[in-house]
């Protein structure tokens, strides 16, 4: 069974909902990336997403920005990030997923990409400028070497896009929260619940809600009714603000541990 | 017929955008489908583009500079001589109507140059829209009367100080906006860029140029140009200059912008030298290094400063329906000064870059050939510019 498969029906068999933490990898520097996986994979993170800096991250928020720009100018990249999962899968057990915009993978060509991402031990591939109805390809190269793909939903999708999205996902579905970029929002949108019953009534598969969640309040409250929550700019904006401090590491997994404590 | 209902150009184009967007840009094809062929919209588009922004305009046959040449004849098309002083309100004229019909509020759009920013801003001040004009720092500072332009007209030119603080920072912001505010907000690109179906209404709207210049050609030659020449950036005056043409036999030369020569890293010659990738919602070829990143472009010209291209183009390049080529920021600054001199049209830099091939190609060219060129703009706009290379305080 596949390592995020098998996660959920852990989880699951818990009565629990997964907590998942995006982190950008190469910021401050990949040797602290690594660090981090370490680190939140003992503080009770359940999945990571790593993400891969781009030039231009047209669905982020100021604070993922400017980490990818900090991570860039480490000269961080796709096949580094690969090459990092490579030298740490035997060490950690927890599923880790490469969060990338279309363009670095394309670059490198499916069919290298999946198989290299594969072999290292990246269980799912999330990207945020690939709609169902662009990723053929992508889909085919994926199951052929059994990573999983995680597609989109948003506040905008019908019925109709549900449907694909679900379809074309394997692992979890990512509902986005809101419409908008990434980064922490002060409220949590009033219709998620119906929302997150809507889709569930169109599939089986885990669905975890990301996008403008930063607080333990929003942990709880989410856990009562997804699959999984996912927080990325809150735990960026930590890293950068302790990124030249010794124990930067802990800080992060500290603050990663307040998060997932939360959960129902 | 191209493209296919995702909006492929064979393998180009497309819509690679967050999810949020899918929805909105499937109902902004239905309703663009619907619009285009309503007479009353047509109508609507027909009387501003005469009465408001000055079409038909002439197209210009330019003695003095054919003499100067050799021995072609070249046509300038004058789309300089339109209100704003470029094709850019071919484009925002229809848009803000399509936008109107669709009950938007809100009109945002991204600028390199500011030429799109003060065709939008110009068209939301007559329909009454608020309007958000996303441009990048480094532009702002290049550019500072269209920058004035736009906010006397009433626009909010909001400063992007993200990545390289140039075009394609502002598109990234634009895009950013929009995720945001889809339900309101209406995004008008300029360029025959950005997702399906971008690439095909901007193309419809700026194909005007082209079908004028082809029945003015017919009118004043009785007979078809050999060659279309017009500048490549984004690839919007090229597109409409060169489609209506697409099933005749004439060439199609459309000229990037080499910046300090191709060789030098520092251009915008996407076609030329960039390779197939993914940007600002559809696959094309752009300026990108071997990771996947993309790459600043350079030009003395704002307007063709941007490291993607249309993906029609992209097509185009391919099935080698056009020819692609460049001009540096010297040869465009040359024929800037020979096109003000012979016969007193200061064209935009932009354009300088058409004509720069012409001038170059110049003895190439055969007895009876005819070429039509895009002259995209005027180049008020660009004296501080030119006056900054050549040395010359204002």
């Amino acid at each position: 069974m596949k390592r995020l498969d098998r996660k959920f029906n852990e989880l699951k068999k818990k009565g629990r909902c997964a907590f998942i933490a995006y982190i950008t990898a190469g910021d401050p520097d990949l040797r602290v990336t690594k660090k981090l996986i370490f680190e939140l994979e003992r503080q009770g993170v359940d999945i990571i997403e790593l993400g891969v800096p781009f030039s231009d991250p047209l669905a982020d928020g100021p604070v993922i920005q400017a980490a990818s720009k900090r991570a860039l100018g480490k000269g961080t990249s796709l096949r580094k990030i690969i090459a990092l999962v490579k030298s740490i899968r035997k060490e950690v057990n927890i599923p880790l997923c490469l969060m990338s915009y279309y363009n670095p993978i394309y670059k490198m060509g499916l069919p290298l990409f999946t198989e290299k991402a594969a072999y290292a031990g990246v269980d799912g591939v999330i990207i945020p400028d690939l709609p169902p109805e662009e990723a053929k390809e992508f889909m085919q190269y994926s199951r052929g070497n059994k990573l999983d793909t995680i597609f989109f939903i948003s506040p905008t999708s019908d019925v109709k896009r549900i449907k694909m999205a679900a379809a074309f996902s394997s692992g979890f579905i990512y509902y986005v929260s809101l419409a908008g970029v990434t980064g922490a929002r002060k409220k949590i949108s009033s219709d998620l619940k119906k929302r997150i019953s809507l889709i569930k009534r169109h599939t089986k598969k885990p669905v975890c809600v990301g996008f403008g969640i930063s607080k333990p309040g929003h942990v709880r409250y989410l856990s009562s009714f997804c699959d999984g929550v996912i927080v990325g700019s809150a735990i960026v904006k930590v890293i950068a603000v302790n990124s030249r401090k010794k124990d930067l590491v802990k800080v992060t997994g500290r603050f990663a541990a307040g998060l997932s404590k939360a959960l129902k | 017929m191209l493209p296919d209902k995702y909006g492929h150009f064979q393998e180009f184009g497309g819509r690679f955008v967050p999810e949020t967007l899918m929805g909105m840009l499937d109902d902004l094809e239905k309703k663009y489908r619907k619009i285009k062929k309503d007479k009353s919209f047509r109508g609507e588009l027909n009387y501003y583009l005469s009465h408001y922004a000055g079409r038909p305009t002439p197209l210009y046959f330019a003695a003095n500079l054919s003499k100067k040449l050799g021995l072609a004849k070249i046509y300038l098309k004058r789309e300089d001589l339109l209100h704003t002083g470029a094709h850019k309100i071919n484009n925002t004229l229809g848009q803000i109507i399509l936008a109107k019909h669709m009950k938007k509020a809100r009109i945002i759009a991204e600028t390199g140059a500011g030429q799109h920013g003060v065709a939008v801003a110009t068209v939301c001040a007559m329909f009454n829209f608020q309007c958000c004009i996303y441009m990048g720092e480094e532009d702002i500072k290049r550019q500072s009367l269209n920058v004035f332009r736009m906010k006397m007209l009433g626009a909010d030119v909001l400063p992007v100080t993200s990545g390289s603080r140039t075009l394609k920072d502002a598109m990234n912001e634009a895009i950013r906006d929009w995720v945001t505010n889809v339900d309101n907000t209406y995004y008008l690109i300029g360029s025959t860029a950005g997702p399906h179906p971008y690439p095909v209404i901007v193309r419809d709207f700026q194909c005007v140029i082209g079908i004028e210049a082809k029945k003015q050609i017919l009118k004043q030659e009785r007979k078809l140009p050999t060659y279309l020449v017009a500048c490549v950036g984004g690839g919007s005056n090229s597109m409409g200059l060169f489609y209506p043409f697409l099933e005749d036999k004439t060439k199609f030369v459309g000229v990037e912008a080499a910046g300090l020569g191709l060789s030098s890293g520092k251009h915008a010659a996407a076609l030329c030298r960039g390779s197939k990738g993914v940007l600002h919602g559809s696959l094309s070829y752009m300026l990108q290094d071997k990771d996947g990143q993309v790459e600043i472009a350079h030009s003395i010209s704002a307007g063709l400063d941007y490291p993607g291209v249309g993906p029609e183009h992209s097509l185009f390049k391919k099935i080698k329906r056009a020819e692609y080529t460049s001009a540096t920021d010297k040869e465009a600054l040359e024929a800037f000064k020979l096109l003000s001199k012979t016969e007193g049209i200061i064209p935009a830099l932009e354009s300088a870059h058409a004509l720069a091939y012409v001038v170059r190609a110049g003895r190439g060219f055969k007895k009876n050939d005819l070429i039509i060129v895009c002259l995209s703009g005027r180049g008020d706009k660009d004296v501080n510019t030119v006056a900054d290379v050549l040395g010359i305080k204002l």
